[in-house]
């Protein structure tokens, strides 16, 4: 009983699916044996270097990186979650009553005003510019002028 | 043994692989995630065959894309050196076998003594669906939906905050 | 396929201060979005005002019947609503003094203000409901602002510890809840506690429901700070920025006793179980809370410390209120919560001053001379610290004798002399920083604080306010609490079934 019948009937529709995983392990699976056996491997130290054609690398690639490119993935990761919602919201919403549409609307429309004030608050602070640092007002730095800092008189004597 | 069984072990096997290799490859940090990635994605395909299906596709979706991407965003800001991971002490290994002998120990005796009949019950059509879903997360739990809303909208500002704001 | 869902009752009222809050954040961010300035006094007024509205929506609704609303999600009672009051009240001095505090460790940021107000939003959220699904979005919202909050102050290495010790510990106790929720769900196939204790007090416990609601304990446990779950607290309160640490300590503790009682409340019928086991949990963080500061150098650390112990005295008025239901009633801790809020607040306020400049010392060396640049403040600390150990005519006093009272009407006498107990031993520590302030002089270095502001001096004030007013006025403020009609107490089985989508107005 094992054979096609086994997954017909675990993954039911869900068949061509798998069938469409399987054919592209196996293409993928063949490119890179193929090339692997059939290729000439000619192995000089100019061919080894990591950049065949381009300039020479100057130090070691694993060091540590800024955080703007965490910032970038993690509000990714966020936008991710939120698309994920309004998907299970269209599915429904063309065949349901109108009062569900109207509903649920306001609802999504509330969820997407706070998701786009959100992402408005990134780009204005300047989070994602990538070359200057995103700064509060500079004034909020200074003292104020009633509470002068009494501090830097001590520590000159 | 029925096909569904046959299924489930071989993709419940192979995602015990998958995390079995996130362990065993603790001195290079890319490889455990990768092996991260098939644990999720089967994990997605497990979803799918118990009929969870908006589960499989945010497990896929959200997990094996995005999150995985944040793992690996995390390997690189820590720029994790292969010679930097501490050694493991060997003396630890009695310990650990002890823990998941126990821990293996329990875990049996659950599987032995679990009356499965009150959960056998068969769920209704098109539980799990998107659209099942989508019916309820919009309408009964609607005020769930928009507090998750303000949720994101934390985890935006919090981030900036922490990432970028400059004094 | 067809969907059979129902389009809740929607009832914005209910929802009011709650909503409230959360656009208050909101115009907070767009302001400081759009137009940048120069200080944060626009945000901190807009703010300030948002609460004032919120505070007064609550108020109006304090006379009202109980009801629910948005199927079931919330929860519009005395209890919650009296709870929230305390939330904004506590939110809103909090932004009194935080202005000039972050301003002088240079760490101005505006976005302070809506990640508050949104955690605020979020405590409110989890005493306003008895859906299980909202209790944990609820935390979520709370925790999560705060973690953010707590690593506000980013040059700093220990604000960076607090705020990565508190998300992992954190984040562990969420998922913790999450799955006592998930295993109460498999056993009830309810989210909701009137329905959840319907189901558990027809049925003898199971090992599934039983270890469910343990693990939603721990979860609870560990916002509040009770024993086995307690060791976050000194390092994530003495690395956080001073007004977070406030902040943390009166919001999230309100937020998490309303849940803790609500949720003690529903699974009642597990009382042979859980109520010993509450009762040791008292008695220890009582206890722990309170050894343990003895030892401390840190101002805020010790003040960490005694939180855990009122977060246990608390505890005795909860479980003396669940012993004896009919007879004893929740209102001497929520009289508690009030004072505790109001006194936690005005201390933390006044040891703000110590930072200066960038620097900021919180060790009992460093509040040196207090009472020499800072009399007002000084004073009230001493005010502050006096309600805390429980000395008479401060609101610290009435609540503990209450607690006190309310634990030997309960048949709870070993709790109630414990309590004593542990106030007697508090004194020493509390005392240690009163001396620190106040008898030793200031060394020949030089100065520590930045002058009080004006707005420090306000929020002083209002806590001073609180403290003493709350603790002359104690009789009438008891009188009106009525927070008898929480619900029904441990093994008295709930009257009438869930009701989802009819507003149920006979409680």
């Amino acid at each position: 009983m094992l054979g096609r019948g086994i997954f017909q009937a675990v993954f039911g529709e869900f068949l061509p699916i798998l069938l469409l995983m399987l054919v592209a392990a196996v293409v993928a699976g063949a490119m890179v044996t193929l090339s692997w056996v059939l290729g000439p491997k000619k192995d000089t130290p100019y061919k080894s270097s990591t950049y065949e054609c381009g300039v020479t690398p100057v130090g070691n690639a694993i060091e540590r990186f800024p955080i703007k490119f965490y910032l970038v993935a993690i509000l990714f990761v966020l936008f991710d979650i939120e698309v994920v919602f309004l998907w299970s919201w269209i599915t429904v919403f063309k065949g349901a009553t109108i009062q569900y549409q109207v509903f649920s609307g306001v609802a999504v429309g509330i969820y997407l005003v706070l998701w786009i004030i959100g992402d408005a608050y990134v780009i204005k602070v300047g989070a994602l510019e990538w070359d200057e640092e995103p700064q509060v007002a500079p004034e909020k730095l200074l003292p104020t002028p009633v509470e002068a800092p009494t501090i830097a008189a001590g520590s000159h004597s | 043994m029925t096909a569904n069984q046959v299924a489930f072990l071989l993709v419940g096997g192979l995602a015990a692989l998958g995390a079995t290799g996130v362990v065993a490859c603790g001195e290079k940090p890319v490889r455990s995630a990768l092996c991260l990635v098939l644990n999720f994605f089967l994990l997605g395909v497990l979803y799918f065959m118990l009929g969870a299906e908006l589960l499989g596709i945010i497990q896929v979706m959200v997990y094996a894309g995005a999150i995985m991407v944040l793992f690996l965003f995390v390997v690189m800001v820590l720029a994790l050196q292969s010679q930097e991971a501490p050694r493991h002490k060997e003396r630890r290994w009695p310990l650990a076998i002890v823990g998941a002998i126990a821990l293996a120990a329990t875990v049996a005796s659950v599987i032995v003594t679990f009356d499965p009949s009150p959960f056998s019950q068969p769920v209704g059509d098109g539980y799990g669906k998107p659209q099942a879903i989508g019916a309820y997360l919009f309408t009964e739990y609607a005020l769930p939906f928009e507090v998750a809303s303000v949720l994101l909208l934390v985890g935006i500002v919090g981030s900036v905050l922490l990432a970028r704001r400059n004094a | 396929m067809n969907v059979n869902a129902l389009i809740p009752t929607v009832d914005w009222r209910a929802l009011a201060p709650f909503t409230i809050v959360v656009c208050t954040g909101i115009v907070a961010l767009i302001i400081e979005m759009l137009r940048p300035r120069r200080n944060n006094n626009l945000v901190v007024g807009v703010s300030l005002f948002g609460l004032l509205v919120a505070g007064w929506s609550l108020f109006g609704m304090l006379g009202g019947p109980s009801d629910e609303s948005f199927a079931g999600m919330i929860l519009n009672d005395r209890f919650g609503q009296i709870l929230q009051l305390v939330m904004v009240g506590s939110c809103a001095v909090c932004f009194l003094f935080s202005e000039p505090y972050l301003r002088e460790k240079r760490i101005p940021f505006a976005e302070f203000y809506p990640l508050a107000l949104w955690s605020t939003a979020g405590g409110m959220l989890m005493v306003s409901s008895k859906h299980l699904l909202m209790v944990f979005l609820g935390l979520e919202l709370l925790s999560i602002s705060l973690y953010c909050l707590a690593g506000m102050s980013r040059y700093e290495s220990k604000s960076e510890e607090s705020a990565l010790k508190y998300f992992l510990l954190g984040s562990f106790a969420s998922a913790f809840l999450l799955m006592g929720i998930a295993f109460i769900y498999g056993e009830t196939a309810s989210l909701h506690l009137g329905r959840i204790s319907e189901v558990l007090g027809a049925a003898s416990a199971s090992p599934l429901s039983t270890i469910g609601a343990a693990m939603v304990l721990v979860g609870l446990g560990f916002k509040l700070a009770l024993v086995p779950f307690h060791q976050w607290t000194p390092d994530v309160y003495q690395g956080a920025p001073t007004n977070v640490t406030a902040f943390m300590a009166a919001v999230s503790k309100v937020a998490a006793l309303g849940a803790l009682v609500r949720f003690l409340w529903a699974i009642g019928t597990l009382d042979t179980v859980w109520f010993p086991l509450m009762w040791w949990v008292a008695v220890a963080t009582m206890t722990v809370g309170n050894l343990a500061a003895l030892v401390q150098n840190d101002v805020k650390r010790t003040l960490g410390y005694s939180s855990i112990a009122h977060a246990g005295y608390l505890l005795v008025g909860v479980l003396a209120a669940f012993s004896a239901p009919g007879r004893v009633s929740l209102d001497a801790t929520a009289f508690y919560l009030i004072s505790y809020a109001a006194m936690t607040i005005g201390a933390f306020a006044v040891i703000s001053l110590t930072a200066s400049g960038q620097h900021e010392g919180t060790r009992f060396y460093d509040v040196r001379g207090l009472w020499k640049r800072a009399p007002w403040a000084a004073g009230c600390l001493v005010v502050f610290l006096c309600s805390l150990i429980g000395i008479p005519i401060t609101s610290g006093f009435f609540g503990k004798l209450l607690i006190f009272q309310a634990a030997f009407d309960a048949g709870l006498p070993a709790l109630a002399v414990l309590l004593a107990v542990n106030s007697a031993i508090s004194t020493y520590y509390y005392l240690g920083i009163i001396q620190a302030a106040f008898v030793t002089e200031e060394g020949a270095v030089a100065p520590r604080f930045g002058k009080p502001s004006a707005s420090l001096n306000l929020a002083c004030a209002v806590c001073l306010a609180g403290v003493l007013g709350a603790g002359l006025f104690a009789g009438p403020l008891i009188r009106g609490m009525g927070t008898a009609e929480v619900g029904p107490p441990v093994g008295v089985p709930v009257q009438d079934p869930l009701t989802i989508h009819t507003k149920n107005t006979s409680d």
